[in-house]
């Protein structure tokens, strides 16, 4: 019978058209749980201490500067008339912003059905968390009496009072807490079947009884992986409305105001754009040491680097395009003062935070053009460090220079930062980096079964087929 | 494993997704209902292999969402324009425009939890113990890199021989009996 029958011939691909396998090296199953697994299993590496000691010191001075400031009052910021919102309210966005990259990651490129994520997802969800919590210090304490920040949540006061829902601020409450929840609770579901993989290898009794509790009994049952499934599904379409709303809203509450520079129906879009712009930055920043440093060069390839290189290079000039269509809008209003407001930002006494914001922004991601500069992980790695640079300064110039001159002359001044601002900034950073080092070092980094699932054998329909190039995917 | 337990069901053990897949498929055709499938990730085709309908989460997940839509606007209504109305800048006592914002949020909220909270009771979890994970071959290969195919010993079907001669059918490499 098989004489009579001649098999179906398939073309290769050309070479230079053959994709980049997902998972380099050809790398088992087995070798993705132990590599993994490794990292929180194996002894803590000296690198760990050199970081998170001095991650711990930062974080330390947190307190104490929140403490200083609750007990003295907001005047031991910069923050003065005319300039009542600076550094607290740019680190509340810079940090919000950075978090949007983690959710993108794991919902919308999910839904576009990015493969890639799966390497970088539980990182970059890990990262958003802790970006969520340090952003959420500062409208906490920049209202200056902190014990009313409960007026915020829906419980009338003494006087029966309730909260005025008509401001945009009110919204914010509502779009950052639910953000933290659902970005905590994705990123928890996700944890859960290789949560059972820690417990499943763990030794000690404290490990088996710590992470058998939070992986809820998972046993892999394809009953269970159906529903597990369909709700992750949901949870990143749940996600990407709420990804896209939350820096809308943040955007709404300069926006919604009458200010010359604020009052713009562009920065919803624009602001999106901008968050997932520098929430890349901060996920090259992040990854590009520890692939390294965990050898996870497997997992997170330079075809990895190199998509999150487009993305930020795309993204970074939308926001280039805002820039120069918010110009071209304040010159078309033919408004003196918004048009003023847009001339005071390039040549006014701040001119030297806009042509930052400019340089790192809009010029410094252009590099990413080139396959070259995208292939050198440690110009990825300073030009991911500028982005974020610059977008600390997009709202710099949008919140400082904005403020600083009013629309009359008497009313003009200058922000200056004081050394409680730039603690405060320093502790911040302390949280993140402390909160990530404990990530790493105790959950798994890398969605291992999610990865699993990307490898060549992980097709039953194609049990060996395309293993050597990673699939026709 | 002191041989004297209640039998829980018959595993077998499989090393790739195809095989597990057209173990799967064979399982289903025989009839069987109470059996079951384990792997490391989602194996792409498994549920249509079983045989399994889709998953009811999204019932969960859309009651969740209509009920924080609606908690959003019946709560701003009541606080703004009911309770303690306060006059501001002009604008109505109530609008769904300025109601909107916070109910989006709660709906994907509620609807968040809607969806964790329908997959973990249909998934019967969290669970503390289970006859299969006291399995050490069991345990160590699921959430690593071995595929198994259950039947349980409670399905109409089971029978001690049959059911051991249908899977060794399918090419497993190691078949036990595991206790409850």
């Amino acid at each position: 019978m098989s004489a009579s029958v001649t098999p179906l011939k398939v073309l290769a691909p050309p070479p230079e058209l053959e994709r980049v396998p997902l998972v380099a090296n050809q790398r088992s199953f087995g070798w993705i749980s132990d590599q993994v697994a490794g990292i929180i299993e194996g002894k803590t590496p000296r690198w760990w201490w050199g970081a998170f000691i001095p991650s711990v010191l930062a974080l330390m001075i947190l307190p104490a500067m929140l403490l200083y400031q609750i007990s003295t009052g907001v005047g031991v910021w910069g923050n003065n008339h005319p300039v009542m919102w600076g550094w607290d309210i740019i680190n509340f966005v810079w940090w919000i912003g950075i978090g949007h990259a983690g959710t993108l990651i794991s919902a919308i490129l999910f839904l576009l059905r990015q493969r890639w994520r799966t390497a970088v997802n539980r990182a970059a969800e890990a990262m958003t968390i802790f970006a969520v919590m340090c952003a959420a210090i500062y409208p906490a304490v920049h209202v200056g009496r902190v014990w009313f920040d409960w007026w915020l949540f829906p419980i009338p006061t003494a006087n029966g009072l309730w909260p005025q829902f008509r401001s945009p601020l009110m919204w914010d409450v509502f779009a950052v807490s639910t953000y933290f929840t659902v970005s905590l609770l994705f990123w928890y579901i996700g944890l859960v079947p290789d949560l059972a993989v820690i417990r499943d290898r763990a030794k000690t009794r404290i490990r088996k009884i710590a992470y058998g509790l939070f992986a809820l009994g998972w046993r892999g049952s394809n009953r269970h992986w159906s529903n597990y499934e369909k709700a992750y599904l949901i949870l990143a379409g749940l996600s990407t409305p709420l990804v896209l709303s939350v820096h809308s809203i943040v955007s709404l509450d300069f926006a919604v105001s009458q200010l010359p520079g604020w009052h713009t129906t562009i920065f919803p879009p624009y602001f999106v754009a901008g968050a997932i712009f520098s929430g890349f930055g901060m996920v090259l920043t992040l990854l590009i040491p520890l692939r390294k440093l965990c050898q996870l060069e497997d997992v997170i390839t330079m075809r990895h680097i190199d998509v999150m290189c487009k993305v930020t290079l795309a993204t970074g000039s939308i926001v280039g395009y805002a820039y120069g269509m918010e110009f071209f809008i304040a010159w078309y209003s033919g408004n003196p003062y918004e048009r003023f407001a847009f001339i005071n930002r390039a040549v006014g006494p701040f001119a030297w935070g806009y042509w930052i914001m400019i340089a790192c922004n809009v010029v410094v991601p252009q590099l990413f053009w080139f396959k070259r500069f995208r292939q050198n992980l440690i110009l990825v790695w300073v030009l991911s460090i500028l982005v974020n640079v610059g977008m600390w300064f997009e709202r710099f110039v949008i919140i400082v220079i904005s403020l600083h001159r009013d629309f009359i002359p008497s009313n003009w001044g200058y922000f200056l930062p004081t050394w409680v601002d730039a603690l405060t900034y320093l502790g911040t950073f302390g949280l993140f980096f402390t909160m990530f080092l404990l990530f790493m070092r105790f959950l798994p980094m890398i969605a291992i079964s999610e990865v699993k699932g990307v490898i060549p054998q992980a097709d039953p329909h194609h049990p060996l087929g395309g293993a050597k190039e990673g699939g026709a995917h | 494993m002191d041989g004297t337990g209640k039998p829980y069901g018959l595993v077998a053990e499989f090393t790739t997704a195809a095989d597990t897949l057209h173990a799967a498929q064979k399982v289903r055709d025989a009839g069987f209902t109470k059996w079951d499938v384990f792997t490391p990730f989602p194996v792409h085709g498994m549920d249509k292999a079983m045989g399994l309908k889709n998953s009811k989460v999204g019932w969960f997940s859309f009651l969740g969402g209509v009920t924080g839509y609606t908690t959003g606007m019946v709560m701003i209504w009541f606080m703004n324009a009911y309770d303690y109305p306060i006059f501001v800048g002009g604008k109505p006592m109530f609008s769904p425009f300025s109601a909107f914002p916070p109910s989006y949020e709660l709906t994907i909220l509620f609807g968040a939890f809607g969806a964790i909270l329908g997959m973990l009771f249909l998934n019967r979890l969290p669970r503390l113990h289970h006859p299969l994970l006291k399995n050490r071959r069991f345990a160590s290969g699921v959430t690593h890199d071995k595929f198994f195919v259950v039947i349980e010993c409670e399905d109409p079907q089971y029978s001690t021989t049959e059911t051991r001669l249908l899977l060794e059918g399918t090419g497993s490499q190691h078949l036990e009996l595991v206790e409850e």
